[in-house]
């Protein structure tokens, strides 16, 4: 679907090296303008290197990483592990690196939730505020693209869900692309334009139907990877106001150009 | 007034605790304390350099404190970086003492080294104190959001146009000029307990890292100038009091903060 757009972000060839052990190899993979990819696969899979790669916090052994010039982008760490020693409060973070005005701030914090709370020690926030707080800080840049790696690691379900609906609504109102680690396979297969299926190098890739179809996806997914499928009928690319899933409406035929 | 040789001695010692709040903090935040005492005890080698080839000790210090920080620069990222430091800090201290050996009529001061010397500081020394402890703040000041970003997550950091490595080298930097300021103060065995026992302190009192690093500063002071006073009318060795006092207040910040949490403040 948004295949002629530009590409923000092109690997060719990469391979990564950690500590002498090849971590990624022959990766190709493109993030255009506007579309949300995600990267599943089991653990251990590269999928972490894989972000910090893009991102340009580890440099490839072999092949290029190409960014387009200027490119903004924001990275939603897994989790942030502030140390005890650092105060450090919500107000103050949101303004790193840059200061920020305060209107501002208070208007992301309020949209994330957080309104209010610019005086609270972010070591003192719980899992869902601190995600949320992240995700807001990581928007305060514009960014042209957005990258999350396991960003609901140690929400419940429906904090999920809405985390989720949360970055397609970005998704569709700022056109932000979107690259996401991810363990929950049946939203990544509600939720993607794109999905990559890795274990070390790309096994497969696809729309979601057409990686959860794929042999090699089910190899590494088993049951959990089949289940997907069922759930998956309808695509995003529809707006919901209301920023909820809207399981069981099916919308079937929205992705016949890749099938 | 500069005549007097205490209040030389409370200007170097105001001198050194402005220099060591910001990188200290630092040094707390990124758990970097066995790097600091490496690179303090590496000091001793310059120590001996200076002696035997007679250069500047201020420059000599400088030179193998930022070789010490390539040395660790270079082993970080690999596997227990923690035994590598313990290699390099004792080898360093062990190295230099055999160093500062080999050079003729030093043995007798070498207390003045390991454990400073604060009522010999001329005003030379001030002059070098003051002006290192102003390149510490400018440099720390101007990578603070940089620093304090790649403090919490290098990620986060290079996603925002941020060098990580290129900032711990504004560290390495920094701290190589407060051990070479510190070397004359309060000796290479405890410069890096100035670094560490005042923002250490200043923690439960602050609620922002600048707030800390202002803490910071005036515990390092205050327990610069105590610590000078009570060394004085007790006869006992400065550099040892002084930071004797800053554990003094670490330990009643501690105790503070315990009454507080207590209290449900």
């Amino acid at each position: 679907m948004s295949g002629g757009a530009a590409p923000l972000v092109t690997l060719s060839g990469v391979a990564v090296e950690l500590g002498g052990q090849e971590i990624l190899r022959d990766i190709d993979l493109t993030i255009r303008r506007g579309e949300i990819v995600t990267v599943v696969g089991p653990n251990g899979s590269g999928k972490t290197t894989l972000m910090r790669t893009i991102i340009g916090a580890v440099a490839p052994s072999r092949g290029r990483v190409t960014r387009a010039p200027g490119l903004r982008l924001s990275y939603v760490p897994q989790r942030l592990a502030v140390d005890p020693s650092m105060p450090m409060m919500l107000g103050r973070f949101m303004n790193l690196p840059r200061r920020r005005d305060p209107a501002t701030v208070a208007a992301a914090l309020d949209r994330a939730g957080l309104a209010g709370m610019e005086r609270r020690p972010i070591s003192g926030l719980s899992g869902g505020q601190m995600q949320r707080a992240l995700l807001a800080r990581a928007l305060l840049n514009d960014p042209e693209l957005l990258i999350l790696d396991e960003g609901t690691a140690g929400l419940d379900q429906p904090g999920v869900a809405a985390f989720y609906a949360r970055i397609e609504q970005v998704n569709a109102d700022t056109g932000c692309a979107v690259l996401m680690v991810s363990h929950d396979l049946q939203i990544v297969m509600r939720a993607s334009d794109h999905v990559v299926c890795l274990n070390r190098h790309i096994c497969c890739e696809g729309t979601p139907e057409t990686v959860s179809l794929s042999p090699a996806y089910r190899g590494l997914f088993g049951a959990a990877g089949a289940e997907s499928v069922a759930l998956y009928r309808h695509h995003h690319d529809h707006s919901h106001d209301d920023g909820l899933p809207c399981a069981g409406l099916a919308c079937a035929g929205d992705d016949e150009d890749a099938a | 007034m500069l005549d007097d040789f205490m209040v030389r001695a409370a200007l170097a010692a105001v001198g050194l605790a402005v220099a060591c709040a910001p990188l200290g903090c630092f040094v707390v935040w990124r758990r970097m304390a066995y790097f600091g005492d490496a690179t303090a005890h590496a000091a001793l080698l310059g120590v001996a350099l200076s002696l035997a080839w007679s250069l500047p000790l201020f420059g000599a210090v400088i030179v193998v404190a930022l070789a010490m920080a390539a040395l660790v620069a270079g082993l970080s990222g690999r596997q227990s970086v923690d035994t590598a430091l313990g290699v390099l800090s004792h080898g360093a201290l062990a190295a230099g003492l055999v160093a500062v050996s080999f050079v003729q009529g030093v043995r007798t001061d070498l207390n003045a080294y390991l454990f400073g010397d604060i009522l010999s500081v001329t005003r030379a020394d001030l002059v070098l104190i003051w002006a290192g402890a102003g390149a510490v703040v400018a440099l720390v000041a101007w990578r603070w959001s940089a620093l304090l970003l790649s403090t919490l997550s290098p990620e986060m950091a290079v996603a925002d146009g941020i060098r990580p490595r290129a900032e711990q080298w504004v560290l390495n930097i920094a701290l190589a000029l407060v051990v070479a300021a510190g070397i004359r103060i309060v000796g290479a065995l405890l410069v890096s307990a100035f670094l560490i026992i005042p923002a250490a302190a200043a923690r439960p009192l602050s609620r922002s890292p600048e707030a800390m690093a202002v803490a910071t500063a005036l515990i390092g002071a205050v327990a610069g100038l105590g610590g000078l006073g009570a060394a004085f009318r007790l006869d006992t060795p400065t550099g040892p009091t002084i930071v004797c006092a800053a554990v003094a207040i670490f330990a009643l910040a501690m105790l503070l903060a315990g009454g507080r949490r207590r209290a449900g403040v």
